[in-house]
């Protein structure tokens, strides 16, 4: 692969990482990581919207007029959430459920919408794509991430397996809550951020 | 009662930004200062309190399943068009606050320009669609999804003006040099959270007369009954 390619791809992983760097796409990256089999769909709905949505959007950057392109990717990322979340009913019916109105936030997840305005509007389709994904990537390793923290704390679990605590092992229930995601997501940010060395001024 | 009920929860016990985790790019982005925290509030509750209604009337007269029956002449009450609540709303949702900014810049200029930049960019705050969403999972009516819709952007601007008040403070802290920024802010959120979820033991549902609603009713998988 061409390292200017595989720049691209693996570049959102940890150094531009949209969640813990970018600042984008926070809201479902606390809402859906109860469980991991959860958050595993999440990502792969989210990254199949991004990196068709970046497609798409990139095929027709020279033909959107500026004033409206907002519209117009809206359009484009409604349709293709649209398209994902019904699959999800139809396929994985338990899991989108759970998931409840965040498939649907999708269209408002800023990590679409963001690297459609900042990547897509001026690159060729191909590098899109790659952006994309990468992109939609790097946010499911976050999820992942914090959504194993809070099945092993939460119900001593992993992606549903029992882990062998033990019979005296209590699930914490404080990380399965609103605030122990936001507290989870904190410190990974700390951990992270130490290890990339970015600072925000 | 029942509307004063669907206020409280809305506004504390389930902050739609504390419990549901929605708005956070803005409320992440915009509480560096009071004064635009609290502006930015406002608008996000006066657009909630006008698109909720309406995305209300699109649903239930356009999209809902059999929504369309009152149309004459043909049946149509087989017909289920919800797949497409997510585009109608959101284009709802563009159009309204398009309209908001065009009848403010006439009518209260004043108003316009405290707001400035905000209102454009509320069409992409996830509260605002996921109040919509919201509406149609707990299939509220009319007056309660705008009560609803008032009192969760109310809940916002409690949790936004709140956060950049803390953030003025935590300027002048020495922290961390990875823990700067997003990372406090976090753990800071984290901790109002926790405050908030104080609320949470009020019984809003067992008054005398009504038999007290079983907590599993709640779309959320993050309520404690569920978890627990």
């Amino acid at each position: 692969m061409a390292s200017a390619a595989k720049k691209l791809l693996m570049d959102p992983f940890s150094d531009n990482n949209p969640v813990t760097i970018q600042v984008l796409g926070i809201c479902s990256a606390l809402a859906v990581t109860v469980k991991v089999d959860t958050a595993i769909v999440m990502t792969l709905a989210l990254t199949a919207v991004v990196t068709l949505s970046n497609f798409v959007i990139s095929l027709l950057r020279n033909v959107i007029p500026s004033g409206i392109r907002m519209i117009v990717e809206m359009a484009v990322i409604a349709t293709l959430v649209i398209i994902a979340d019904q699959l999800l009913q139809a396929f994985l019916f338990d899991i989108s459920k759970q998931l409840s109105v965040f498939v649907g936030l999708i269209i408002t997840n800023c990590i679409v919408m963001g690297r459609a305005e900042a990547f897509a509007l001026q690159n060729p389709p191909k590098e899109s794509l790659l952006d994309g994904l990468g992109n939609g990537l790097g946010y499911g390793i976050v999820l992942i991430a914090v959504a194993s923290i809070r099945e092993i704390l939460g119900f001593g679990k992993w992606f549903g397996m029992s882990l062998p605590f033990g019979e005296n092992f209590m699930g914490n229930g404080l990380a399965l809550l609103a605030p122990g995601a936001f507290i989870i997501l904190g410190l990974l940010i700390w951990a992270q951020r130490t290890i990339t060395k970015h600072v925000e001024e | 009662m029942e509307l004063l009920s669907i206020a409280v929860k809305a506004i504390f016990v389930e902050n739609i930004l504390l419990a549901y985790f929605l708005g956070m790019c803005s409320f992440l982005a915009c509480s560096k200062k009071v004064d635009t925290a609290i502006g930015l509030g406002f608008a996000v509750i006066f657009v909630l309190a006008i698109t909720l209604p309406a995305n209300w009337a699109i649903h239930h007269f356009l999209l809902a399943p059999g929504a369309l029956s009152w149309i004459p002449g043909v049946d149509l009450s087989g017909l289920d068009l919800s797949f497409l609540n997510f585009i109608c709303f959101i284009a709802t949702i563009a159009s309204m606050v398009q309209l908001v900014e065009m009848i403010l810049d006439k009518f209260f200029p004043k108003l316009y320009h405290a707001l400035g930049i905000f209102l454009p960019l509320i069409t992409v705050n996830c509260a605002i669609l996921g109040g919509s969403l919201f509406m149609v999972e707990r299939e509220y009516g009319f007056v309660e999804s705008t009560v609803f819709g008032i009192s969760s952007g109310v809940g916002w601007l409690l949790a936004i003006a709140s956060m950049a008040a803390i953030r003025k403070k935590l300027r002048y802290s020495h922290l961390p040099a990875g823990l700067k920024g997003l990372g406090i802010t976090m753990i800071m959120t984290g901790l109002m959270a926790m405050a908030f979820m104080c609320f949470s033991g009020i019984p809003l549902d067992a008054k005398e007369g009504n038999p007290p609603v079983p907590a599993k009713a709640e779309s959320s998988q993050e309520t404690p009954e569920q978890t627990n």
